[in-house]
């Protein structure tokens, strides 16, 4: 029987979704937090993604970061558990 | 770098066996861009009714190879894609893929060493396209590879790896978890603290360690590189899981 913890993915899984949303590469954003204040790396974040969508929690505590949810009347992005996001510049590469 | 992610249709170009349930598919991509070694492809398929379901395989080829990718496939049970990748495909099909994808888990020549990778199982494929892109571009960067797998006959590249380490000064250093074959002279446990600081110990603080596997592995030897010295962001990590369901 595999647990939940045996399931889980970090951000790096959810780089393609979270890129087609933000437009931009988004695993090396910074994210807080809301509920620990942690800074993370996107790609750091844990990823559940057994549900329907796909859930980001805080490497620290765990709490609800993101939600996401593509269904076929659009993509549904829940972003309450994160107090600020940073966006790389852009590179020059 | 801004760009769109468009999906693009890949053919199958070859297929090899690695071991007895791991395959790697060569596929050939009309818009074809160098990708960053550590990153990966999303993969489509899409049924007759409309159903699709969509994972994420790391590119295990280096971007000196231009015009194609490998991604190297281990069926997971129950999986919606990964059967379908095992089982049914043949040369010649054909899908839908995006990429290449992910900014974090990547390692280029120019990024320097030393180099510690440490993976498990087909955590192992990411960490290929950054020993393959360091010799392609003859980089003398020194570099370790220290490689959990069950057994002998389950080790994914093992002639590849070989010939990394007697061509290209890759270091591999394999443990064997489950079983090892008669006069096995490597590691036989799974990975664990004195492990990583004994393969780590000419590099010490300085490695820039990149760590692909189960979550239980990756964070264990996380720990273990911190312990050995080296500050947390010279350490990156990527938990596979179900990534190939």
């Amino acid at each position: 029987m595999e647990s939940e913890r045996d399931l889980m993915l970090d951000g790096n899984a959810a780089a393609g979704v979270l890129q087609e949303i933000f437009g931009e590469e988004m695993t090396t954003a910074l994210t807080t937090c809301d509920e620990c204040a942690t800074v993370s790396q996107m790609a750091m974040l844990r990823v559940f993604s057994g549900g329907p969508g796909l859930v980001l929690r805080c490497p620290a505590c765990e709490a609800v970061m993101v939600r996401i949810a593509q269904t076929p009347r659009g993509t549904f992005v829940d972003v309450r558990g994160v107090r600020q996001m940073r966006l790389p510049l852009p590179s020059i590469r | 770098m801004k760009r769109t992610l468009e999906w693009q249709i890949a053919t199958v170009k070859a297929i090899r066996q690695e071991t007895a349930n791991v395959k790697t598919l060569t596929l050939a991509l009309l818009k074809w861009v160098p990708h960053r070694p550590g990153q990966h492809y999303d993969i489509r398929l899409t049924a007759e009714d409309g159903y699709s379901a969509q994972r994420s395989y790391s590119i295990g080829s280096e971007p000196e190879r231009h015009g194609e990718i490998d991604i190297t496939v281990e069926p997971i049970r129950d999986g919606e894609v990964s059967p379908f990748l095992d089982d049914v495909v043949v040369v010649g099909d054909r899908f839908e893929v995006r990429g290449p994808i992910g900014g974090y888990f990547v390692w280029e020549a120019s990024d320097g060493g030393p180099l510690l990778l440490v993976a498990g199982g087909s955590g192992i494929v990411p960490l290929m396209a950054m020993a393959r892109h360091r010799a392609a571009v003859g980089a003398t960067v020194p570099a370790r590879l220290l490689y959990s797998s069950r057994s002998f006959d389950d080790i994914i590249y093992r002639a590849d790896l070989d010939a990394l380490a007697n061509r290209d000064g890759l270091q591999v250093f394999h443990t064997l978890t489950r079983s090892q074959p008669e006069g096995w002279q490597g590691f036989a446990r799974r990975i664990d603290d004195r492990m990583v600081a004994e393969v780590n110990k000419p590099f010490g603080p300085k490695a820039q360690v990149f760590i692909c596997g189960p979550t239980a592995l990756v964070e264990t030897a996380a720990d273990a590189a911190e312990a050995a010295g080296v500050a947390a962001e010279r350490i990156k990590t990527e938990r596979f899981g179900p990534t190939g369901a």
